[in-house]
């Protein structure tokens, strides 16, 4: 694996959007930084600005106003950059499915790594789920060698 | 040659090893104070690793030659008051006379390549917290340039930190005495400002203004302006050292009570960020405008005395 992208692994500042969620995701995302999960151990960050971020956290049902600043956002940050769909509304907009306000999931806007189900998903569940993540990557870049 | 050797080895090689692992101190002590585990030992160099792997984006409009120059000036200004530093360290008769002026001006650099590269990025929130890093520079300053005269008066007024250093090794440290040690508070105060460490850390107020000068700064630039950062973290604290403590020796046991001066110092600088909420930029310069001048003043007088 190329050190540039090992490093990335080990550092991975986040950034953390929310799309019109409920905040009940966005408190568990803040959940695991306090110090019963601290997961400044495995070198991430809350990174304040999108330009300093490794990993994009999205909330949320994307609605209609959110989505097209959800574009600018990842078209803004510096690549490498990974995606991480957070929470039932992010994953297929849970309860606001048939809502005229959120005509299309995350992943059918832009590609998403993993995805962390829950209604909101406990800390521990996006602690696994960025590790998941962690070894994704490093598998496809093993594969990608062969 | 030497001088070269210097500059690459002790200037810019030990500076940026020795900030790396402050760094990492500041940053667990910081987690332990929080009853976390904090980051491994490696977490700050990991980090400039991969900023230096990732992207760097320009804004769109601002002026490039600024943007992307502004970092290397600062980190440039830092790499050579830690080599005046260390060529005072370890033989303090080869330098050349006026070197603390040189030190103090070199010092203010940093400072000015944030907000260079703040005004360059075209961004509100940058202007925002460049403006406010001006106005702080013109706060601490004046009572940082008072408290350091007060070492140049103890030793018989001489502008050379080769001659302070031959001072305090026959006559005692500077910390010792009523005036050196009242200059050394407000000095402690006035790094923290240079540092841009919580309380004085307005310019770049992560949750107010999300960074301030360094939110349009991804990739190289940023990692240029972290080792900046770190380096500061060493490079402050050794300058204070060699102005109020002696110095670094390096026979002896004298070794082992250099590197414990400056882990105390990195460790009372560490103690205030963790203790104190964020001030205003009002707040901040009527404080070193202030008491803190007040104080520096105080000690110069009491310098004058031979107090």
């Amino acid at each position: 694996m190329s050190m540039k992208l090992k490093a990335l692994l080990k550092s991975p500042w986040v950034f953390h959007l929310s799309t019109g969620s409920c905040n009940n995701c966005d408190i568990e995302i803040l959940d695991c930084l306090t110090p019963r999960f601290d997961i400044e151990r495995f070198g991430m960050l809350l990174a304040g600005s999108i330009k300093h971020a490794d990993v994009l956290l999205i909330t949320g049902s994307c609605n209609r106003q959110s989505v097209i600043r959800l574009k600018r956002l990842y078209e803004q940050a510096p690549k490498p950059c990974l995606v991480v769909a957070i929470g039932e509304c992010s994953l297929s907009r849970g309860l606001f499915m048939h809502s005229y306000n959120c005509p299309v999931p995350l992943d059918k806007i832009i590609p998403v790594d993993v995805y962390i189900p829950g209604c909101p998903p406990k800390p521990e569940a996006i602690i696994a789920g960025v590790v998941k993540l962690i070894e994704k990557v490093k598998k496809e870049k093993v594969e990608s060698k062969k | 040659m030497i001088y070269l050797f210097y500059l690459i080895f002790y200037g810019f090689l030990l500076t940026a090893i020795v900030g790396l692992l402050a760094s990492w101190i500041d940053r667990k002590v910081t987690a332990r104070v929080q009853y976390r585990v904090g980051p491994p030992v490696l977490q700050p160099l990991i980090d400039i690793v991969k900023l230096l792997g990732k992207e760097t984006l320009i804004p769109k409009g601002a002026s490039k030659m600024t943007f992307l120059g502004a970092p290397l000036a600062g980190l440039a200004s830092v790499i050579l008051v830690s080599t005046l530093l260390w060529v005072n360290n370890v033989s303090s008769n080869s330098t050349f006379l006026g070197d603390l002026i040189v030190v103090i001006y070199l010092l203010t650099i940093p400072s000015v390549s944030i907000i260079m590269g703040g005004f360059a990025s075209r961004n509100p929130l940058a202007s925002l917290g460049a403006s406010r890093e001006m106005k702080l520079i013109l706060g601490y300053e004046l009572p940082f340039v008072l408290a350091v005269f007060v070492p140049v008066i103890k030793s018989g007024f001489s502008i050379r930190l080769g001659d302070i250093l031959n001072y305090q090794l026959q006559n005692g440290v500077i910390i010792g005495s009523w005036s050196g040690f009242i200059a050394f508070v407000v000095v402690v105060m006035c790094i923290q400002a240079k540092l841009a460490l919580v309380p004085f850390d307005i310019a770049e107020a992560e949750t107010e203004i999300v960074g301030g000068p360094l939110i349009e700064y991804s990739g190289s630039g940023l990692a240029v302006y972290r080792l900046m950062k770190n380096m500061l973290l060493f490079v402050l604290p050794f300058f204070l050292m060699i102005l109020f403590m002696g110095g670094l020796r390096f026979d002896g046991i004298h070794l082992l009570w250099g590197i414990l001066k400056y882990v105390g110092l990195v460790a009372i600088i560490t103690v205030i960020r963790n203790t104190n909420p964020r001030v205003r930029i009002d707040q901040a310069v009527r404080f070193f405008w202030g008491p803190m001048t007040v104080l520096a003043s105080i000690s110069v007088i009491m310098a004058f005395l031979g107090l």
